[in-house]
């Protein structure tokens, strides 16, 4: 139901984001999805990879400040509503998103998300029967 | 037993301002015997006989580091060269460098001063003492070695540099010791963990002699937890020999200083007249034990006090509170006087940040500006707000600190340049109009 997600803190500093991309690209780790979120001094990039672990351990050995979060990786349709629907579950449950970003996958659509109650997430997953992804379903993607 | 050297550790004031009286006389009469201060003498119209209480002291002018620089390299030695067996030399900055010439008694003397120190915060032959100072002319290590030698301490001249050795002399000779840099302790311990050496488990490491530069109570803490160990403040300057001038006791409350080696005195930087104990000053010092190269009233730019009442452990030798910084590092920044250690002090509060940081003055636009830099320690968060209210807190505590508003930038660990020697703390790049 989660995935492992990979937050990189990036200094607002001319080819910073380039170095860390080159360093696991070095290393033949696939980005599957990411996201930067930033401010005037510093940035957060947020990445879903096929090797979270051996990505974080590339990360730290080189010095990067770098963690693993737990997100969850819902698989939507790509119709129209789908994605209104999905969201729609959390929010009448009470649970709020943090931050959410998103990437297709063939016809369908996987929202990262997480939010400020993983349990209550998961619950609300189960009861709707949202489709999702675990971290084995990464490493088969292609 | 406790002491080292117990009579002279414990005695009693009254006892000990007779001793260092007749030091005092003896140091005077054999620094005229110097090309410097015999003409120091001859322009105020003094002579050696004029000292006989430890009042008449301040009849004497203050000797500065220009003073040595001026006279460099030997004019204030006070024995023939063919007596001296050593020469320290400090860097030269700006200028020429300080000489410091011994003679083999003044390095006896000094070997002892420092066994006794290290007496004093537990240490005994039986310890292995690896010690991180460089070598060559820089005091921290030839005046660690033999005072660990004269203590009988098994010692490691590990010097300067190269972590990943030092880490294996660490485990590999199971050191129980080490004379450090502040700056350089945490980042050792860094390294250790980064290695998947926990020191606490995993090394015999008991005692860390930390000095060199200014730090914090809050560093000394971090040191002490990311090490397991007990951290002890050492003061030393190469003027006054090097290490063992004065050194922290188990109470870890002050820095004694030896009063059987030294006179010391803290005046006021501007005025120049002495402050009541408690207060902050520069501290002048004058040397009693050396025949080499007497010093008298040496200012030594360091800002510390006094520290008003008696020792829990016994010692009579009076305590110098934590050193402030220098007076020429400090930062005067509209208007307002800062040292460097007062920012190190609000940045150990908090975990979620490393020990290295950076101070950069700038001129922005007509304003000059604070900036500082550091780096995040290992418990970086994915929580952006959380991040947020870190960066707007630590501000917060900073200008009730500083009594301004400085900019602080978080940066990725390991971003700014490490230190393995002195930390540069401060760079300023105000343009002077």
């Amino acid at each position: 139901m989660t995935v492992n997600q990979i937050s990189i803190f990036l200094e607002n500093k001319y080819g910073k984001l380039c170095e860390v991309l080159e360093l696991l690209s070095a290393a033949n780790i696939r980005i599957i999805a990411a996201s930067v979120a930033d401010t005037s001094d510093y940035g957060i990039l947020r990445i879903i990879v096929n090797d979270p672990q051996q990505a974080y351990k590339l990360l730290k050995d080189n010095n990067v400040s770098a963690n693993l979060t737990d997100v969850l990786a819902i698989v939507t349709g790509s119709e129209a509503g789908s994605f209104a629907h999905a969201l729609g579950c959390f929010t009448r449950a009470g649970v709020s998103i943090e931050y959410m970003y998103c990437f297709s996958l063939g016809d369908k659509a996987i929202l990262i998300l997480r939010t400020n109650n993983r349990d209550a997430a998961r619950e609300v997953i189960r009861r709707h029967d949202l489709g999702y992804l675990c971290e084995s379903d990464l490493m088969k993607l292609r | 037993m406790m002491y080292w050297q117990k009579d002279i550790e414990t005695m009693s004031r009254d006892q000990l301002s007779a001793f260092q009286l007749e030091r005092l006389k003896w140091s005077v009469r054999q620094a005229v015997k110097s090309p410097f201060y015999k003409e120091v003498f001859h322009k105020n119209g003094l002579s050696p006989d004029d000292i006989q209480s430890l009042d008449d002291l301040r009849k004497i002018p203050f000797t500065t580091k220009d003073d040595l620089r001026s006279h460099y390299p030997f004019g204030l030695v006070a024995i023939p060269l063919q007596q001296c067996v050593r020469l320290h030399s400090s860097s030269g900055t700006t200028g020429n460098p300080t000489v410091v010439v011994h003679s083999a008694r003044d390095l006896s003397e000094w070997a002892n001063q420092v066994a006794r120190c290290m007496y004093m915060v537990g240490l005994r032959d039986t310890d292995v003492f690896q010690n991180t100072s460089g070598y060559g002319m820089f005091t921290g290590g030839l005046g660690f070695q033999y005072g660990a030698e004269r203590l009988g301490a098994l010692t490691v001249p590990a010097a300067a540099g190269n972590t990943k050795r030092q880490i294996k002399f660490i485990t590999d000779f199971g050191t129980t010791c080490l004379h450090i840099i502040p700056s350089y302790a945490t980042r050792l311990a860094e390294v250790m963990y980064e290695m998947g050496i926990d020191p606490r488990r995993d090394t015999k490491l008991h005692t860390v002699c930390i000095g060199a530069e200014p730090h914090s109570e809050e560093q000394r803490k971090r040191i002490e937890q990311l090490l397991g160990v007990k951290a002890y403040n050492c003061f030393g300057m190469s003027e006054m020999n090097g290490p063992g001038v004065a050194f922290e006791c188990p109470a870890q409350n002050g820095l004694h200083i030896w009063e059987d080696n030294v006179i010391v005195e803290i005046v006021d930087p501007v005025t120049l007249e002495p402050v009541p104990d408690g207060e902050t000053g520069e501290m002048v010092l004058t040397t009693l034990n050396r025949e080499a190269m007497p010093l008298l009233r040496y200012r030594t730019r360091d800002l510390t006090s006094i520290l008003p009442g008696d020792c829990p452990c016994g010692r009579t030798h009076k305590r110098l509170a934590r050193f402030k910084g220098r007076s020429d590092d400090m930062i005067i920044l509209k208007g307002v006087n800062i040292f460097p250690i007062q920012v190190e002090k609000i940045l150990m509060k908090f975990p979620k940040l490393g020990s290295n940081y950076l101070i950069t003055i700038e001129t922005v636009g007509n304003n000059d500006e604070m900036l500082i830099e550091v780096e995040l320690s290992d418990l970086f968060t994915d929580d952006y707000t959380a991040l947020q209210r870190l960066s707007k807190e630590i501000t917060r505590q900073l200008k009730d600190e500083l009594l301004l508003t400085p900019r602080l930038r978080l940066v990725g660990k390991g971003s700014l340049p490490t230190q393995e020697g002195k930390a540069v703390r401060v760079k300023d790049l105000r343009k002077l109009c």
